[in-house]
């Protein structure tokens, strides 16, 4: 019997989170490169439409674990239910995506097993025989091979965008889905959720602009804000901010990018005094061209620019006002 | 909390290229200022003590005299070099056993660190501790049977959630404003009780790590940057030709 993969889907409300095609993405490209089987789990009260769905792709098996006790999600029942799937199964690899949700389970669940989680990679190595996860350290600036020195099963967590969703390949024909019913006792559930909602309407949109002028720590002050708002609207762009300046309230929530704010692609990010931490760059690495200025050369937005400028944005940005004013104006 | 390395310190990799050299400047994990914060607000409105607790080396208790002087009460600290290197299970399994005669309601942590990131250390010792938890917290209200809480989630969405005490929080940066330290506070903060836990004392409780770094390195890059330099004039005007005949925004 060879080693098995398996890949937790996450559903939230019955819809499968798109970003579950990533991690099977990734489950078949270390299948392909350790020959071991790849299979597939979903975890809900009702995941039978959502197995089927994910039964499309190439896998060896879908399972559907259900139990009327976990919905709505909470971290209690859905470690039990996994806990309870896994002590049976016994896998080598459990792979999910790095989401707020599973970020709030996975580390429980390993805990609750005596094992552990390699979480946010953003890649894999598969070398003499030895499997390691590429992580990102020290807000980017460094990388990491990380190694299980633990028994299986082994717990890894990919990162949002490390592999492509729609590269995950088609099965000649359906996986076959084997529904697993889990017991979770009474009481084993200790909080209580209540409805999700989104705070007041979210007055900004970002994800259509084809411009966006981002501003991070670097601005220093409030009142400097208006220099970037100046370039971006020279630019016929939008202005946005890393998370630090609206949790200082420089600027609304809704203009925030990053993994607790809007994602975004537009054709120009223009990232002004953004150091380029993770949960930034998860926001708007897709954008087609991305111009850094930074007075650090070692700021980890330069490795994702396409135009890096080390210097002081104050310096910089008045000039550039002005000679983006006079493109325009000159046509 | 946790100490790190200072956001903008140039990093470098020590010669078996495991770990980083520790002549950098550190600060406080910015995430942990915020939970310390909330501590502290939260002791504000409902009497009681904080308490504060980390472990690292001797550096390290620069942010439990920064944490009493803003306010906490007293102060913990796992002292030893060797507590840098453990992974999250063991570090929460040094931090239950250190804490094992004490009688919290509840546990606040950062979401995660800033140096390896991992967003697990919280989650892991509430479940060596039996406790339920809750985590991305924006928000903490007392309730006649608990706490109700408010979870971050993704895309801008949020929810409450009712739980029983004691548990776990792991906190968002973001939930408060920081307060600084008084000059009152710094001088207090001097004959505030700080413990020190060796690590003879948690040893038992810890075990090999699960997970060990390989490797650490300089990412390789993927992409093909143009540096573009200059005086301020002339790179305003680089850029404007970029934007014109390369990238075709103007």
């Amino acid at each position: 019997m060879p080693d098995t993969i398996l890949v937790v889907v996450e559903q939230r409300e019955g819809k499968l989170n798109r970003v579950s095609w990533e991690t099977i993405t990734a489950g078949q490209a270390i299948a392909a490169a350790t020959g071991w089987t790849l299979e597939a789990a979903v975890v809900g009260s009702a995941p039978a439409s959502i197995a089927a769905e994910v039964a499309g792709k190439k896998l060896a098996k879908v399972y559907a674990i259900e139990s009327p006790k976990l919905e709505p999600y909470t971290p209690d029942a859905f470690a039990a239910a996994l806990k309870q799937f896994l002590s049976s199964k016994q896998p080598k690899l459990v792979l999910m995506p790095h989401t707020y949700q599973v970020r709030d389970f996975v580390p429980k669940l390993a805990t609750a097993m005596g094992r552990t989680v390699i979480s946010d990679c953003i890649g894999f190595k598969h070398e003499s025989g030895k499997l390691v996860f590429t992580r990102q350290m020290f807000q980017g600036k460094l990388a990491a091979d990380v190694s299980f020195t633990s028994e299986a099963p082994w717990f890894a967590t990919f990162q949002n965008g490390a592999f492509r969703g729609d590269k995950a390949e088609e099965g000649a024909s359906a996986a076959p889905v084997e529904t697993v019913s889990v017991d979770i006792a009474d009481g084993v559930i200790r909080n209580k959720p209540q409805e999700v909602f989104k705070e007041a309407k979210q007055a900004v949109d970002l994800t259509q602009a084809e411009i966006i002028v981002a501003v991070g720590r670097g601005i220093k002050e409030q009142k400097n804000i208006e220099i970037a708002k100046q370039l971006a609207d020279a630019l016929g762009g939008d202005l946005a901010a890393s998370r630090p300046i609206c949790d200082s309230g420089w600027l609304p929530m809704d203009r925030q990018i990053g993994s607790s704010g809007q994602t975004v692609a537009p054709k120009l990010y223009l990232a002004l005094g953004i150091s380029g931490a993770i949960q930034h760059i998860v926001g708007m690495k897709g954008s087609r061209a991305i111009i850094a200025v930074n007075k650090d050369s070692e700021a980890p937005i330069f490795e994702i620019a396409d135009y890096a400028i080390v210097g002081n944005l104050f310096d910089i940005i008045p000039p550039l006002i002005e000679e983006v004013k006079k493109a325009k104006a000159g046509g | 909390m946790k100490q790190v390395p200072q956001k903008d310190a140039p990093l470098k990799l020590n010669e078996t290229g495991t770990w980083i050299r520790e002549d950098v400047s550190y600060e406080v994990n910015e995430p942990d200022a915020y939970a310390l914060e909330e501590a502290l607000r939260q002791r504000e409105k409902h009497k009681g003590e904080v308490v504060v607790i980390t472990s690292g080396p001797a550096r390290a208790q620069q942010v439990l005299r920064e944490a009493l002087a803003k306010g906490a009460d007293r102060a913990i600290h796992l002292e030893d070099d060797k507590f840098v290197g453990l992974d999250a299970f063991n570090t929460a399994k040094a931090f239950a056993a250190a804490i094992k005669d004490e009688q919290f309601d509840l546990i606040f942590t950062g979401l995660q660190s800033d140096d390896y990131g991992y967003a697990q250390t919280g989650v892991i010792l509430a479940e060596l501790l039996g406790w339920p938890h809750a985590t991305i917290i924006m928000q903490i209200e007392k309730t006649d049977t608990g706490i109700r809480v408010k979870r971050e989630l993704e895309a801008g969405f949020f929810q409450f959630v009712d739980m029983p005490t004691p548990a776990v929080l792991t906190i968002q940066s973001g939930i408060n404003k920081l307060r600084y330290a008084t000059l009152i506070g710094i001088k207090q903060a001097k004959n505030k009780p700080l413990r020190k836990v060796p690590l003879a004392e948690v040893q038992s409780a810890i075990g090999e790590n699960l997970q060990k770094i390989e490797k650490l390195y300089i990412p390789q890059k993927t992409k093909k940057t143009e540096h573009i330099e200059g005086a301020p004039g002339e790179i305003a005007k680089k850029l404007v030709d970029k934007l014109r005949n390369e990238l075709r925004v103007l």
